[in-house]
C-alpha cells in the first residue's frame, strides 16, 4: 500500500493555511498593543510592518516577472552556441 | 613543547598529506585536521607572532585580535562540517583543494602585513578554482576559466594596489587603509571589491558557484565572499561608498533570485544579498555596525552553508538542482527538508535563529545614523529574501507539486554535517551572547525586545502571505528553464562580440595595409625599379632626341624600344660591352 504523506490529504494543506492566516490575525491585533522602539516616525504607524512586508513582495514579484524577466530570460543554451 | 603553528601552515601542509592516507585513516584525518587547527588556534597569543624577516621588510604571519579570531573560529568549524559532509567522496582532489583553500582564507584573515595576506589571497583563487574544475563538466571547466580570469585581474589590482602603496609609505603593515583619492588605495579596494561580489563585479560568482562540486560550494560560500568582508572591516571601515555598495548588493539580486530556475543559483544570488548587509555595516563603521556586520558573515557562512548542503544533499540523491526538476521531497528527504527550512529561518532572520541577533545590528546601525534609504532598502531586502531563500527555496525542492522523485534519505554524513549546522544556527539565535562575546567590540546590543520580534514577525509573515496569495492566484512567476542574463554577459558574449568586433576591424586593416603597401605601394616600387634604368635613361635620352628634331611619334617608337630593350635585357648587355670597352680602351691608354 502506498503511504500517505501529510500533504497528501487537501483538508491537511487546509488546515496549514487555517494556523497560517490565524497567526496573521494576531499579528494584526497584536500590533495595536506593542510599544514600537522607533528610530523613524513611520515605524510607529500602525502595522507599518505588516505592509511594509506584503507591498514589498508584491512588488519585488511582479518587477521581476513583468519586468526583469522580459529583459534578462534567454534560451537555455544562449551560452552553448 | 612546540610553540604553536600559523592556522594556514596547518590546513595546506595537512591537505597536502590527505593522499597519503586510505579509508578509514583518511576520514580520521581530515576530521583531525580543522581539530587540531583549532587546539592550535587557541594556543596561539593575542598580538603578532611568526614575524619572518624578507628582503627588507618584516611579513606577520600570526596577527590575532578579535576581529581575525571571530573569523579564524567560524573558518575552522565550516572547515570541519564541510569536511564531515563530503566524507563520502571518495576522490582526494575536493578534499586536498578544499584544506588549501581554508588554509588560504586563514592565511589571508591572520596576516599582519600586505605581502603575505597577498599571497594567500592568491592562493584562495587556486583552491577555488580547483573546486569548481573538481566536477569535471564542460561547463564547470568553462565556468573554472572565466573565474580564475576574474580573480586573476582582481589580483592584479590588488597587486598594484600594494606595490604602489609600499613605495608611497615604505610600510606593508596591513592596518586602516581607507580611500584618501590615491591611485594605490583605490586599486587595493577594487582588487577586493571584486572578491567581495559587488555589483557588476559579482558575476563571476552566480556564473561559477552553481557549477562547482557539491561540497565545493559549500567551501565556497564561506571563504571567498567572508575573507573579502573581513579585508573590508580591516582596511576601510567607515568608508561612505560601501554603504551603498552594500545596498546594491542587497538589492539588486532578490529580483534575479526570484526568476532563476536552479536553486543553487538562487542561493549565490542571496549570497550577494546577505553580504550587502555586512558591506553596508562596514560601510556606517561605528563598532555597533562592525559588530553587526561580523557577527552577520559569522551566521551567513553557517546558515548559508546550511543551504548550500541541503540542495547539495537533493541534488546528490535526485541528480536534479532546477526546480522544475524538483518538489514533493519531503516525503522522502524528511530530515534534509528539515535543515533546510533551518537554514531558510535563519536567513530571513526568523526570532530564535541566528540571521535575527546579527542582521538587525546592521539595520539598527543604519537607523541610528538616521539613514533612511539605507534602512528602507534593506527592509526590502529582508522581506526580499525571506521570499527567495526562505520560502521559494524549501517550497519548490520539497513541496510544491510531487515531482515523482523515489529516492533515500540524504547519506548519514551530511546529514550529521546539516544537523550540526542546523543546532548551531538555532543556538545562537537563541543564544546571542556567546556569539557577542566573541565580536571584536564590547556593545550592548539586546536583539529580544518586544518591539523587535513582533515587527520582524510582521515583516516576515506577511511576506509569506503575499507568497501565498501570488502563488493561489497564478501570479507567481512559473519556473522556467533558462539562462538569466547577468554582468557576465560583458566577457561571455560581449567579448564575442568584442572578438569579432576586433577581428573585423584588425582584418580590415590588414586588408586594406595589404592593398596599400603589398599590392599598390610595393607593386609600383617594384615595377618602378623593374623599370628604373629604363626610366633614368629616358629621362636623359628623351631631351636629346626632342633637341635633335624628332617628332613626338619617333620618340615614342623610341621609348618602346627602349624600354623592350632594357626589359629583355639586350640593350644592358650593348651597355655592359661598351663599358668594358670604355674601361679596357682607359687602361689601354694610360
Amino acid at each position: 500500500m502506498k503511504k500517505e504523506h501529510i500533504f497528501d490529504k487537501p483538508q491537511n494543506v487546509k488546515r496549514l493555511l487555517a494556523i497560517f492566516f490565524g497567526c496573521l490575525v494576531v499579528l494584526l491585533v497584536g500590533d495595536f498593543f506593542v510599544h514600537k522602539h522607533a528610530y523613524f516616525a513611520w515605524e510607529e504607524w500602525p502595522e507599518f510592518y505588516a505592509v511594509f512586508g506584503f507591498v514589498a513582495c508584491v512588488v519585488l514579484v511582479l518587477v521581476s516577472k513583468y519586468v526583469l524577466r522580459p529583459l534578462v530570460m534567454r534560451d537555455e543554451e544562449y551560452y552553448d552556441d | 613543547m612546540i610553540n604553536a603553528l600559523p592556522p594556514a601552515f596547518i590546513f595546506i601542509v595537512g591537505g597536502l598529506l590527505i593522499p597519503l592516507f586510505k579509508g578509514k585513516a583518511r576520514a580520521a584525518y581530515m576530521l583531525l585536521l580543522p581539530v587540531l587547527g583549532f587546539v592550535n588556534l587557541l594556543r596561539l597569543p593575542m598580538g603578532e607572532s611568526w614575524v619572518v624577516p624578507f628582503l627588507d621588510f618584516q611579513v606577520t604571519l600570526c596577527r590575532i585580535d578579535r576581529l581575525s579570531l571571530l573569523f579564524g573560529y567560524i573558518y575552522h568549524l565550516i572547515s570541519l562540517i564541510t569536511v564531515i559532509y563530503i566524507l563520502h567522496v571518495k576522490r582526494n582532489v575536493e578534499y586536498v583543494a578544499g584544506f588549501i583553500y581554508a588554509g588560504a582564507a586563514l592565511g589571508a584573515i591572520f596576516a599582519g602585513d600586505l605581502f603575505s595576506f597577498f599571497c594567500f589571497w592568491e592562493l584562495l583563487t587556486v583552491g577555488s578554482v580547483l573546486l569548481i574544475w573538481a566536477r569535471g563538466t564542460a561547463r564547470a571547466q568553462a565556468a573554472g576559466i572565466r573565474y580564475f580570469l576574474v580573480h586573476a585581474f582582481g589580483g592584479l589590482m590588488l597587486l598594484a594596489g600594494i606595490v604602489m602603496r609600499v613605495h608611497d609609505t615604505g610600510s606593508i603593515a596591513f592596518n586602516f587603509i581607507g580611500l584618501d583619492g590615491s591611485v594605490a588605495n583605490l586599486c587595493i579596494f577594487l582588487g577586493i571589491g571584486i572578491n567581495c561580489a559587488w555589483p557588476a563585479l559579482h558575476s563571476w560568482l552566480v556564473d561559477a558557484y552553481p557549477e562547482a562540486t557539491i561540497g565545493g560550494v559549500v567551501f565556497l560560500s564561506a571563504f571567498t565572499t567572508k575573507t573579502a568582508v573581513y579585508a573590508l572591516a580591516r582596511a576601510f571601515p567607515g568608508t561612505e561608498c560601501l554603504i551603498w555598495i552594500g545596498v546594491g548588493m542587497a538589492a539588486f539580486p532578490i529580483f534575479y533570485a526570484v526568476i532563476e530556475n536552479d536553486l543553487r543559483k538562487v542561493l549565490a544570488y542571496s549570497l550577494i544579498n546577505q553580504v550587502g548587509f555586512m558591506v553596508v555595516g562596514i560601510g556606517i563603521g561605528t563598532e555597533l555596525a562592525i559588530n553587526g556586520a561580523t557577527a552577520h558573515a559569522f551566521n551567513d557562512i553557517l546558515f548559508k552553508g546550511l543551504l548550500f548542503m541541503s540542495m547539495g544533499a537533493v541534488m546528490y540523491r535526485t541528480g536534479k538542482i532546477n526546480a522544475t526538476d524538483l518538489g514533493g521531497l519531503y516525503k522522502c528527504m524528511p530530515w534534509t527538508a528539515g535543515f533546510c527550512i533551518v537554514g531558510a529561518a535563519s536567513i530571513s532572520a526568523f526570532p530564535l535563529f541566528s540571521g535575527f541577533v546579527s542582521k538587525s545590528m546592521v539595520m539598527e546601525a543604519a537607523a541610528h545614523h538616521h539613514l533612511t534609504v539605507v534602512w528602507l532598502v534593506l527592509l526590502f531586502a529582508s522581506a526580499g529574501v525571506f521570499h527567495h531563500a526562505g520560502i521559494k527555496i524549501p517550497f519548490f525542492a520539497f513541496y510544491s507539486h510531487d515531482a515523482g522523485h523515489k529516492v533515500e534519505e540524504a547519506p548519514l554524513n551530511m546529514l550529521i554535517a546539516m544537523g550540526i549546522t542546523a543546532a548551531l544556527c538555532i543556538g545562537i539565535g537563541s543564544f546571542p551572547k556567546y556569539l557577542y562575546a566573541l565580536l571584536p567590540y564590547d556593545v550592548p546590543y539586546e536583539p529580544y525586545t518586544l518591539s523587535h520580534v513582533m515587527s520582524q514577525t510582521e515583516l516576515l509573515f506577511f511576506s509569506a502571505l503575499a507568497f501565498t496569495l501570488l502563488l493561489l492566484a497564478g501570479i507567481y512567476p512559473a519556473e522556467i528553464r533558462a539562462v538569466n542574463l547577468d554582468a557576465d554577459w560583458i566577457y561571455r558574449k560581449g567579448a564575442r562580440l568584442f572578438y569579432r568586433l576586433s577581428a573585423g576591424l584588425l582584418n580590415g586593416l590588414n586588408g586594406l595595409a595589404d592593398r596599400i603597401f603589398v599590392g599598390g605601394l610595393a607593386g609600383s616600387l617594384a615595377r618602378f625599379a623593374r623599370q628604373g634604368p629604363a626610366n633614368l635613361l629616358w629621362l636623359v635620352v628623351s631631351p636629346y632626341l626632342a633637341i635633335t628634331g624628332h617628332d613626338a611619334l619617333a620618340r615614342a617608337q623610341a621609348k618602346t624600344r627602349l624600354y623592350a630593350d632594357l626589359a629583355a635585357g639586350t640593350l644592358a648587355i650593348g651597355f655592359t660591352a661598351l663599358a668594358i670597352a670604355v674601361y679596357a680602351g682607359i687602361l689601354f691608354l694610360g
